[in-house]
């Protein structure tokens, strides 16, 4: 077989889908919307890479995971290896796999995406996140000897959680300080169980703490301690990933009325608290049958699907661009706001 | 996990916890509040501390038993644990000598008031406190607070103990009778203050509240606590919980309150329940 035809064999294995949930059943519970892909479907999937010399994907990547070596690996049916790869650079493949957005990322720049669809990295990388993490076989990566330094991380969002994961794996010793009651930040506060269960936030956080990395939750710094006390308890640094803070609200009459949420507490309420639940757990959230969402982004569309799992009647989105930039986000994905009756 | 270290009936329904939280302890200053959570289900409430303990390591809270939360944490007993206590949140009270500052406070408010005005006369304050409640089984604090003011009332709305009337007609006394009135800190519930600032405001004497919306995690994150404060959306758990009583929209706080009164209705039923078996 020549270069040639090698080339034109591969090209011909189409984009592999990730079963889901079908969309009338979902939009009614709360679990995850893909289901993941099966060891057949991740190895064909694999299998469409070219491997590229200069791979455009590892360049695109924030924290360079190299990509055509765990695909590979995938390819070759050595999922635990592919594991084991993506968690050199990165500790929350399972969480990254599902939430980061490779479409403007590593898959964007993907070769075969210039004349069909790119390789479904994301989904490769959740692929084997999951099946290192179901196998109940976790590797902890090789760490650098301790340097005998302490550096503390203020917030255990996602900024924080992988900082902390590449510092022990230095050889520093990393303290996490988080306000809230529960390690994950966004990830466990405001991305919606049906896109990141929080049982996968759960683990990757216990990966970390597995690593070495100590996490001190419901300390609020600058309230207990201040970044100079931090120092003189002889914190060497101080990384400070305190997320995106307060909601902006937007000035119109009429906004500080009952049922009239921030997406933060609106999210939060529903995500961290398990307002969902109600009254199992005990924090209430109002239950609209017409629900309004302004904005269009990744937030709105987790706010809105939320509202449609609740029980709304009516959900609309409210955006100042055009449709096609509402959805952008989240286009030509399983996870297509179209799909759940969004955008008829 | 806080270990509860007394647990304390004030009256009826109003009970005192200290719970053992060194790192709180040793920060705090008054007017300042924890958010607490009892367990993994649990919904998370502001509550202001009355009291710390530095070399003890504790901090005291007091509250009304109204709603779940509430009635589940007054069933905790002594040595139980609750399982998240965050804090110390909020700003301080301004504390400075003010000349004479009047020092209200209404039912489980008074429990707020209370280390303000030990503050207020820590800094050298002449401080009138004026403090009441529906009825004498209710009262709390009465000793306490006398300790710490050079003139205490004490009233009951129903007159079976001390000046029989509203806190806010022994203070329209005091404003009538001319006497010289610096400041005037009102905390107790929302109809009251709102009385209170509404008092004081043709004379211009300065009336500090401290406002209790419901709030979700007490660090700015989420806006569940705004409150509207000159006109402007202002985050109770950053920017309070203390703001100038003659600016705030007590109307929309009332109303913003009442937000969840059916689920609370509903959560209470469904943990009464549960505590009969
Ligand atoms: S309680 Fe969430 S911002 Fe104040």
């Amino acid at each position: 077989m020549d270069k040639e035809e090698k080339k034109e064999k591969k090209e011909k294995i189409p984009r592999q889908k990730m079963p889901e949930q079908v969309a009338k059943v979902r939009v009614r519970n709360f679990d995850e919307v893909p289901q993941g892909y099966s060891a057949e479907t991740a190895m064909l999937e694999a299998k469409r890479c070219i491997m590229c010399k200069k791979p455009g994907c590892v360049a695109g990547c924030p924290v360079d995971i190299d990509i055509p070596a765990f695909v590979k690996l995938i390819a070759e049916g050595d999922f635990m290896g592919a594991a084991r790869q993506l968690k050199q650079t990165n500790s929350l493949p399972a969480v990254c796999g599902r939430v980061c957005p490779q479409e403007d990322q590593c898959e964007k720049v993907c070769i075969l995406g210039k004349k069909g669809d790119p390789v479904a990295i994301g989904r490769l990388e959740r692929f084997a996140a999951d099946f290192e993490r179901q196998s109940g076989h976790i590797s902890i990566p090789d760490k650098a000897p301790s340097t005998g330094k302490r550096i503390a991380v203020v917030g255990a969002g996602p900024a924080g959680l992988t900082i902390a994961g590449d510092l022990v794996k230095m050889g520093h010793a990393v303290t996490i300080f988080e306000a809230l009651h529960k390690s994950g930040g966004v990830l466990i506060y405001g991305i919606p169980e049906f896109r990141l269960p929080k049982a996968i936030v759960d683990a990757e956080v216990n990966f970390l703490e597995k690593l070495g990395v100590k996490i001190v939750t419901n300390f609020p710094v600058g309230r207990l301690k201040t970044v100079d006390d931090l120092f003189a308890d002889g914190f060497r640094a101080v990384f400070l990933g305190v997320g995106a803070g307060a909601p902006v609200f937007m000035n119109i009459p009429g906004e500080n009325f009952s049922g009239i949420y921030s997406a933060n507490e609106y999210l939060t309420r529903s995500n961290l608290m398990k307002a969902y639940a109600f009254p199992e757990y005990d924090t209430p959230i109002a239950l609209g049958k017409n629900v309004c969402v302004i904005g269009g982004g990744n937030v709105a569309m987790d706010s809105v699907r939320t509202a449609l799992r609740l029980g709304a009647e009516n959900a609309y989105i409210v955006y100042r661009r055009t449709e096609k930039a509402a959805s952008r986000w989240n286009s030509g994905s399983p996870m297509s706001p179209a799909e759940e009756g969004l955008f008829p | 996990m806080f270990k509860i270290i007394e647990r304390k009936q004030l009256s009826e329904n109003v009970v005192k916890n200290v719970i053992h939280a060194p790192d709180i302890a040793v920060r705090r200053k008054a007017g300042q509040f924890v958010i607490l959570m009892i367990n993994e289900k649990g919904e998370r409430i502001p509550l202001t501390i009355v009291d710390t303990d530095s070399k003890a390591g504790t901090l005291t809270i007091i509250y009304q038993v109204v709603g779940k939360t509430t009635t589940a944490l007054a069933d905790l007993k002594e040595g139980d644990y609750i399982l998240n206590v965050l804090g110390p949140l909020g700003h301080a009270t301004e504390i400075s000598n003010f000349g004479t500052a009047v020092c209200v406070g209404g039912g489980v408010g008074v429990g707020v008031i209370y280390p303000i005005a030990k503050a207020l006369r820590e800094a050298g304050c002449n401080v009138v406190s004026i403090i009441g409640a529906r009825t004498k089984a209710l009262l709390i604090l009465e000793e306490e607070t006398r300790r710490v003011s050079h003139k205490l009332t004490v009233c009951t709305d129903d007159g079976t103990y001390g000046f029989h009337g509203f806190v806010s007609a022994v203070l329209q006394q005091m404003i009538d009778a001319g006497e010289k009135i610096d400041r005037v800190y009102a905390i107790g519930p929302v109809p009251m203050m709102r009385v209170l600032a509404n008092l004081t405001r043709p004379h211009k004497i300065k009336t500090i509240v401290s406002l209790n919306p419901i709030m979700v995690d007490g660090t700015g994150m989420c806006g569940a606590c705004r409150v509207s404060v000159a006109g402007k959306t202002r985050f109770t758990c950053v920017d309070g919980p203390e703001f100038d009583g003659h600016e705030v929209d007590f109307g929309l706080l009332m109303t913003r309150l009442q937000m969840y009164t059916e689920q609370e209705k509903q959560a209470l039923e469904k943990c009464r329940g549960e505590r009969n078996g």
